[in-house]
């Protein structure tokens, strides 16, 4: 399990620049960023090295942001490795409110699940079970 | 024979004896039967019973919109509830709506007075009036219709909504006189012409009488220029009756006051005095022959001024310029009255979001588009998208049943709500002087 950085935002200009800018300015590093938007607002969903000053620094420049947990899996960089651990995680009837990939060297790709905390235990054993490497927050924080 | 709308044209001492020996037996029954009266009157050092001129009621203490609702229920009432025949109720969250009872006589003078705006149309039995006000407990759909039978019309009771059908029966049936909110009626002249229609040559409109919200002369114009008719204004408060307290005549030159049903004065809202004609100030009404539930110095918060000048048609009774505002933080948005102490009030019941709030009111195909922003809480889950949008739902639909009226939530950032001066501009209105 790892600690996401969430945003929310208005759909507005100059607001993701100005959210981009006061992390750059407080010296922290992005692995990921997402967005999921509607027309009015968007919520911005951020993988860095570290997520609890993050979420002070965006606090105190008046950001209303807050940390998620979520699951991290490596997965090997090769055609059906994502289709195997969704599989894998398909037949424990878990629900996945959303997911995202990313990658930081070219050997592995890094999954990011959202599961309700009280599927995770079973979400994790499954994944474990496939041979998946779950990953902790400390392997994230540089 | 003599007719209803004789009394229009009465000589106005004749119409002020009429008014004093009505609000004698105004303020006597409100003493007698209505506990709130007696306490006040009491208080104020009132003595019902000394009333001898019209000057004299200027002694008499005011009654406000809160003194209403601290009476709900039916604590106004002057007669007992057999005699009562129907309610309306302005809107409100339940324990906050004020409540009218109408006797039958009541509602005889209600139909009387909104027949008025007939008459001044020149209109009676061969009109047609489709009235497109809602029924229910607002008073905008009964009172247009008790007004439009007693003036002999075809009365259409279509009430609000459902636009297509109503331009289908304005052309089908021939509707010649049309009642409902300005707004509302433009609407119906846009959706007619982008359907096709030509309402000068499709429709058979000579009137409208429009009320319930303000707007502009160059609003009116547009809408006679759109439906070929002639717009009357109408005024009313559900607190004194409802629709029909004052309307305007083809002079379109202010509203008359139905003098023979309501004494009103003008006020200055920080003093209490009484304002001389022409002065703009505070509307203040007392009922002369209301007897389900009488009001005396009911404070209206609207702004207007009693016209000096007699109208060139004649009439007698006095007009009130068309109104200038409020005098508190009301709000008209499609009809409907709203205060903003209703909207925080259901906020309040959801944690999730700040007290910080805007209103944001705009003008989409001429009815009112309102938007509620709020700032959501630290502790809310906004990372699921799924409960910023059910959270924008609820508070949407609990506001709906609080106020009946529809209002589109959008959850902003913490402090993107301006503070001036440390407070909140907590209304936006965006609707502009072509209301």
């Amino acid at each position: 399990m790892i600690m996401q950085l969430t945003v929310f935002l208005e759909n507005s200009e100059g607001r993701l620049a100005a959210l981009c800018r006061t992390l750059a300015d407080a010296n922290i590093n992005m692995s990921a960023l997402t967005i999921a938007e509607t027309s009015d607002y968007g919520v911005v969903r951020i993988i860095c090295n570290d997520v609890f000053r993050a979420v002070d620094v965006l606090e105190d420049a008046g950001f209303r942001a807050a940390k998620t947990k979520v699951l991290a899996v490596e997965l090997p960089d090769r055609p059906g490795a994502l289709a195997e651990l969704l599989e894998a995680l398909d037949s424990t009837k878990v629900n996945i409110e959303y997911g995202y990939c990313f990658q930081t060297n070219g050997e592995v790709a890094i999954h990011v699940l959202k599961i309700k905390p009280e599927d995770r235990p079973i979400a994790e054993e499954a994944i474990a079970g496939a041979g998946f490497k779950l990953l902790h927050w400390n392997d994230i924080a540089g | 024979m003599k007719k209803p709308q004789d009394i229009l044209a009465m000589p106005h001492d004749q119409l002020e004896a009429l008014q004093l020996a009505g609000i004698k037996k105004t303020v006597a029954a409100c003493y007698e039967n209505v506990p709130f009266y007696h306490d006040l009157f009491d208080a104020a050092g009132f003595d019902p019973y000394a009333v001898e001129t019209l000057d004299d009621l200027k002694a008499a203490p005011f009654t406000t919109k809160q003194d209403l609702r601290d009476n709900y229920p039916y604590g106004f009432f002057a007669v007992p509830k057999r005699e009562i025949r129907e309610i309306h109720m302005s809107s409100g969250t339940t324990g906050i709506a004020t409540v009218g009872g109408y006797t039958e006589h009541d509602l005889d003078i209600w139909g009387d007075c909104f027949a008025r705006g007939i008459w001044y149309a020149d209109g009676g039995e061969d009109d047609i009036a489709q009235i497109c006000y809602g029924y229910g407990l607002f008073t905008g759909g009964l009172g247009a219709h008790y007004g439009c039978e007693k003036a002999g019309c075809m009365t259409i009771p279509i009430s609000a909504g459902n636009t297509e059908r109503q331009i289908r029966v304005l052309r089908e049936m021939g509707s010649t006189i049309l009642c409902c909110t300005p707004s509302y009626a433009m609407y119906i002249a846009d959706t007619a012409l982008a359907m096709g229609l030509d309402p000068k040559r499709d429709f058979s409109l000579r009137a409208g009488i429009h009320g319930a919200e303000a707007f502009s002369d160059n609003f009116r114009a547009e809408l006679e220029e759109k439906l070929d008719y002639k717009v009357l204004d109408i005024y009313g408060l559900t607190e004194t009756m409802g629709p029909g307290v004052a309307i305007e005549c083809m002079e379109q030159q202010g509203l008359h006051l139905a003098e023979d049903h309501f004494f009103a004065e003008i006020i200055d809202p920080d003093t209490g005095e009484v304002l001389p004609d022409g002065a703009w100030g505070e509307l203040v009404l007392t009922t002369i022959d209301r007897e389900a539930t009488p009001v005396v110095r009911y404070r209206t918060r609207d702004i207007t001024r009693i016209i000096p000048d007699a109208c060139p048609c004649g009439r007698t009774h006095r007009r009130i310029d068309r109104l200038h505002g409020r005098t508190d933080d009301m709000l008209i948005i499609r009809g409907v009255n709203v205060f903003p102490s209703q909207i925080e009030d259901v906020m309040k019941t959801f944690p999730q979001i700040a007290s910080w709030y805007q209103i944001e009111l705009a003008r989409k195909n001429h009815l009112d588009a309102v938007t509620l922003k709020v700032e959501v809480n630290p502790d809310f889950d906004f990372d699921q998208m799924s409960a910023i949008e059910k959270l924008q739902k609820d508070i949407s639909s609990r506001l709906k049943t609080a106020l009946s009226v529809g209002i589109r939530v959008r959850l902003v950032e913490p402090r993107s709500i301006p503070r001036s001066e440390g407070k909140a501009k907590r209304v936006i209105d965006l609707r502009g002087d072509d209301a």
